[in-house]
């Protein structure tokens, strides 16, 4: 399954429609980062919130994902994770660790908005 | 009437007559144990004491009991059906269970009280002995299921009331309360075993949700004790709420708790921790952009 990858002023925003397999989560993966530098984005969302299962190999990808992404200049928000996949996850041992995450779409646009205007204020100085 | 019983005559001779005669031993048995009722149920009371049965009982009350099982499980011998016994039994052990009487007890005292009967009538019919057989055959399922009802509504309603505790104290245990707009607060009061524990992160996660909340103040004040498995779990809920966008802030570690923790070693730097609950929500207004100031002040300020 494709997973369709939007522009949204500064951000791009990724919305998973439904369960991914390995290959489609490599596929976001090389999406993500190439589009990033085409858009000169300066965020990224991941919307999960149609994931009702998350096994290593996705978490793997997604930590993948943010730190690629963070190495191409751009903060990024995993949004949406189900109360009941935050359960399973953490007792397989899958965190997200120094991966921003939000309750949902609108959250982590907030968040993203707080991330890049801090790191825009800095840069300022 | 006549020709009604004809029929079924004809249809199931064997069956009728053996139902008869059958009947007719249960009358007949049922007659013996009434008319020597009294004696019968002296020497159940005497026989219960002296196998030490019902202790938390007095002995006026042991007879009183007696005297209402006794009847209860004749009625139940001539009619057949245990309806009435299954009730006095759920009944007794309703008021017999908090004072302290266990299972055996009560199997004990009915099982007595077979064996009584089965004496009374061995004794009655000693010099015929193939009708003492046949009073036996008609006499010992029944007397069986008796024992069998009564010790099964006990256990059923000792379980009852296990339940029924065991969902109180379910219930009680884990409130997830908004203080703020997008504050939870979490106090945790009592032991936390793995059930429960998995139970609290569930609840905290729903309410996350439901409440679109941003930080969680989750007190420790109220658990007493802590060791690796109570901390992990701790751990993991923090965790989790985190991948829901959402900070915890654990409160209310006391003394001891902090003491064994870093005696054992669990790993909380992940965790963000504030002395008591008061801190704790000062600390998570502070991350949500509140500041609370005495009015007073705010009109000098105007």
């Amino acid at each position: 399954m494709e997973v369709p990858i939007l522009k949204q002023g500064g951000y791009v925003i990724a919305t998973i429609q439904g369960a991914l397999s390995d290959e489609d989560l490599l596929r976001l993966q090389d999406n993500l980062v190439d589009r990033v530098g085409k858009y000169r984005s300066k965020g990224v969302i991941v919307d999960v919130t149609a994931l009702d299962v998350m096994d290593s190999f996705a978490t793997k990808t997604l930590r993948s994902i943010a730190y690629m992404i963070k190495l191409r200049g751009a903060e990024t928000v995993i949004c949406g994770i189900q109360p009941e996949v935050a359960f399973a996850m953490t007792h397989l041992g899958l965190t997200l660790e120094g991966i921003s995450t939000a309750l949902d779409l609108e959250e982590g646009l907030v968040l993203l908005d707080q991330r890049t205007h801090a790191r825009g204020t800095s840069s300022e100085r | 009437m006549a020709k009604k019983d004809d029929l079924q005559v004809q249809k199931i001779p064997s069956q009728v007559v053996a139902d008869e005669s059958w009947s007719e031993l249960l009358r007949q048995l049922v007659a013996h144990l009434r008319q020597n009722s009294a004696q019968l149920r002296q020497e159940w009371a005497r026989r219960i004491t002296q196998a030490r049965l019902l202790t938390a009982m007095t002995q006026d009350e042991i007879f009183a009991e007696a005297t209402t099982i006794y009847d209860n499980y004749v009625d139940a011998l001539e009619s057949g059906t245990f309806e009435a016994l299954q009730a006095y039994a759920r009944q007794l052990s309703e008021r017999i269970i908090p004072r302290g009487v266990e299972t055996d007890e009560v199997i004990g005292i009915v099982l007595l009280l077979r064996d009584v009967l089965a004496r009374s009538l061995f004794a009655k019919y000693q010099h015929d002995f193939p009708f003492l057989n046949r009073v036996l055959d008609a006499y010992e399922p029944a007397a069986n299921s008796i024992a069998n009802t009564v010790a099964v509504s006990f256990v059923k309603e000792r379980e009852r009331t296990i339940t029924q505790q065991q969902e109180a104290i379910r219930e009680l245990s884990t409130p997830v309360l908004q203080v703020r707009e997008r504050l939870l607060i979490l106090p945790i009061i009592g032991l936390l075993d793995p059930q429960r524990a998995r139970q609290l992160t569930e609840q905290l996660l729903q309410g996350i949700r439901t409440n679109r909340a941003k930080v969680v103040v989750i007190d420790i004040t109220g658990v007493a004790a802590m060791d690796s498995n109570v901390a992990n779990h701790l751990v993991q809920t923090v965790e989790a709420s985190r991948l829901l966008g959402a900070t915890v802030i654990v409160t209310g570690l006391s003394p001891e708790i902090a003491q064994t923790l870093v005696t054992i070693g669990v790993d909380l730097t992940k965790m963000n921790t504030v002395g008591d609950l008061q801190g704790g929500i000062e600390e998570a207004e502070r991350l949500l952009g509140y500041k609370v100031i005495p009015v007073s002040e705010q009109l000098r300020k105007e």
